[in-house]
């Protein structure tokens, strides 16, 4: 503990700031997540494409200096990696659960793979905008640093409900997911439109990536993404495919993986590695309340056929 | 037109495509020649007495865990938790074996096993009980199952299992010598490949020759046929995950009781995700499990001599793997119309 002696309140302080901290790769991805389940196709691959963003941000900061630079090139690696999602699921009687398993194991194996010489070396961080200067006590000072790429997600999850409700392109993509046969009457290419919001889905999630090894943890490793990227999915079916909510949910899974780490730095170190679980346990305990055998989860995309 | 020379071909097709690609990337980014990396792949995995040994030692799980996977996959289910099955069957086979260690090797083995199947079963069961009964995607439960068993098994090794000895790696205390898994005759090939091929058998058997098996393949088929003809569905998913989730929990006491001897984090190894491609792989028959989880056995082997050779990044093997699962599942297209293909080629040979 540094400076002044907060007590137990540490604890809910700890996982406000993890939930500031933690959450924008959640954000990222189940945004991603969301638009392409929205079209109508389910892309389980995203963890591979977070390690993928990742590791290309973390490689692009170390040799340009410019971690921002890294950014772009994350969303750049995602675009591809959802766009060779799309394109495989787009070939008759390939199962796109399965591809995306597929290229789970292949953008994990790849960033490993391709990321060995980053795991030493130090690159540039994003920085963070003190938003807690007018606090007194240290430990609110660090919970309200806040990265921009945050405020970024926050914006985006605004504005992907807002395209997707009013503008034509929102319209044409909901269409592409609730009936094919509507979207090929007003004569939108149903394969095209699932490309592209595959593309800009894996994007997003490369920006989620961008953020764990260039801000929190801020460092390149193997054992940097945990499963993120497919709790995602479980958290955009928690959030009815909505962006709003999804924004919501995200929060609440960075305060649950704030949990363990947080009552770790107030003494409570009994059963460090099941706290740890926390975030896993929820999201299968929130998707054991939002399913049903009997009829779809309400909300749900009419084409998706994955999550019944 | 022979199905299963479709099958063959189809595949063959596709692992030439993964060698081509992995090969694009060996010359473009680590600047390695893809023949000597495959001649040394071959050595390192087939070369010799002592690797193909090696080999067949990484085979034995990748058998049992692939089966946690076509199991279900028989009934239309995709289960990816085969790795929290494996570790969690590795933890309770530890615990069982230090409970009854005085007790003589048949009975501590037996009694490892049982207790590894029984929790790998519950665990996959799980996943397959929560499908059936509350409509919840097998494939995303299944594997956040596999987080949570992780962190069970990181819960217990440095908790309430831990050997106080075990200083630098948390470890449950050693099982013991006298205890370990015996070798088969002559061969540094532990029994778990006997354990592996057995199972495998066993579940051709009855998926083959009795009525359990072909109403499997009856709701994989279509769920809503057998609805109608009367079969408990739910049943036959219980029975089927918890027969694979058995077989990856056997995995794991092969694991403690023929490798390490104790149960740590080294059970975590990725057995069980190599699994879920074999069986992918092996289009979840259980015959074919064998021959490739030699396959993948001896890729994973040949890992080290490419480090130490070739000075490729231990996760070579990981990229091979996802590439050859990649173009095994976009195969997929192929099937229906190689044939129309197939069949003209034998009709030109013919004449």
């Amino acid at each position: 503990m540094d400076g002044s002696d907060i007590g137990l309140w540490g604890v809910p302080l700890a996982m406000l700031a993890g939930a500031i901290r933690v959450s924008t790769p959640f954000i990222f991805v189940s945004l991603g997540e969301c638009l392409t389940e929205r079209s109508g196709r389910i892309n389980l691959g995203l963890e591979g494409t977070l390690m993928m963003g990742a590791m290309s941000a973390y490689g692009t900061a170390l040799l340009s200096g410019s971690p921002w630079l890294g950014v772009l090139v994350a969303a750049f690696v995602g675009l591809l990696l959802g766009a060779l999602h799309a394109a495989l699921c787009q070939l008759p009687k390939v199962n796109d659960i399965a591809t995306g398993i597929g290229l789970m194991l292949f953008g994990t194996g790849l960033a490993f793979f391709l990321g060995k010489p980053y795991i030493q070396p130090k690159a540039p961080n994003l920085g963070a905008l003190d938003l807690g200067a007018w606090s007194s006590i240290p430990q609110v000072q660090q919970a309200l640093q806040v990265n921009p790429l945050f405020l970024i997600g926050i914006a985006l999850a605004f504005a992907l409900a807002w395209a997707l409700k009013n503008t034509r392109w929102g319209l044409i993509v909901r269409l592409a997911g609730e009936s094919v046969d509507a979207a090929l009457a007003i004569g939108a290419s149903v394969g095209r439109v699932r490309l592209m919001a595959t593309a800009v889905g894996g994007a997003f999630a490369g920006i989620g990536g961008a953020f764990l090894s260039l801000y929190y943890p801020g460092s390149w490793n193997e054992g940097l993404s945990s499963g993120q990227g497919l709790m995602a999915v479980a958290l955009v079916i928690f959030a009815r495919w909505d962006p709003i909510r999804c924004l919501w949910a995200s929060l609440l899974f960075g305060a649950a993986g704030a949990i363990s780490p947080a009552l770790q730095s107030v003494g409570v170190t009994q059963g460090y590695y099941l706290f740890s679980a926390a975030p896993y346990v929820l999201t299968l305990a929130l998707m054991i309340a939002t399913c049903s055998p009997a009829r779809s989860v309400r909300g749900a995309p009419a084409e998706l056929g994955a999550v019944k | 037109m022979n199905t299963a020379l479709e099958r063959i071909a189809v595949s063959t097709l596709a692992l030439l495509a993964a060698a081509v690609i992995f090969g694009l990337l060996l010359i473009l980014y680590a600047g390695v020649d893809p023949f000597e990396a495959y001649a040394l792949m071959y050595q390192g995995a087939f070369g010799s007495w002592f690797s193909f040994q090696n080999t067949l030692t990484r085979a034995a799980p990748l058998i049992l865990t692939a089966l946690c996977t076509a199991l279900p996959a028989r009934l239309g289910l995709i289960i990816i938790g085969n790795e929290g099955a494996l570790v969690l069957g590795g933890v309770a086979a530890a615990a069982a074996g230090v409970a009854v260690a005085a007790s003589g090797p048949l009975v501590t083995n037996l009694a490892m096993a049982a207790a590894a199947m029984v929790v790998g079963g519950a665990w996959i069961a799980l996943a397959g009980g929560l499908r059936q009964y509350r409509g919840v995607n097998e494939t995303i439960s299944s594997l956040l199952l596999t987080y949570i068993a992780i962190a069970l098994m990181n819960h217990f090794v440095e908790g309430p299992l831990r050997d106080p000895s075990s200083l630098n790696k948390p470890s449950t205390p050693p099982i013991g010598d006298a205890n370990m898994l015996g070798t088969i005759g002559g061969s540094d090939v532990h029994w778990g490949l006997a354990f592996g091929i057995v199972a495998c058998l066993l579940c051709y058997g009855v998926q083959r020759f009795t009525t359990f098996g072909f109403a499997m393949q009856v709701i994989g088929g279509n769920p809503k046929t057998a609805r109608m003809m009367g079969l408990n569905v739910g049943r036959y998913v219980l029975v089927a995950c918890a027969a694979g989730g058995a077989a990856a929990g056997l995995a794991g006491m092969v694991e403690v009781a023929a490798v390490h001897g104790k149960a740590n984090a080294s059970l975590a190894v990725g057995y069980g995700f190599t699994g879920i491609l074999v069986s992918f792989l092996a289009r979840h028959h259980p015959l074919a499990i064998i021959p490739v989880a030699i396959l993948l056995g001896g890729i994973g082997a040949s890992g080290g001599l490419l480090q130490r050779r070739l000075d490729l990044p231990d996760a070579a093997v990981v990229v091979l793997q996802g590439i050859i699962f990649v173009c095994i599942l976009a195969s997929e297209t192929l099937y229906g119309r190689s044939w129309a293909w197939l069949w003209r080629f034998r009709a030109v040979e013919g004449r």
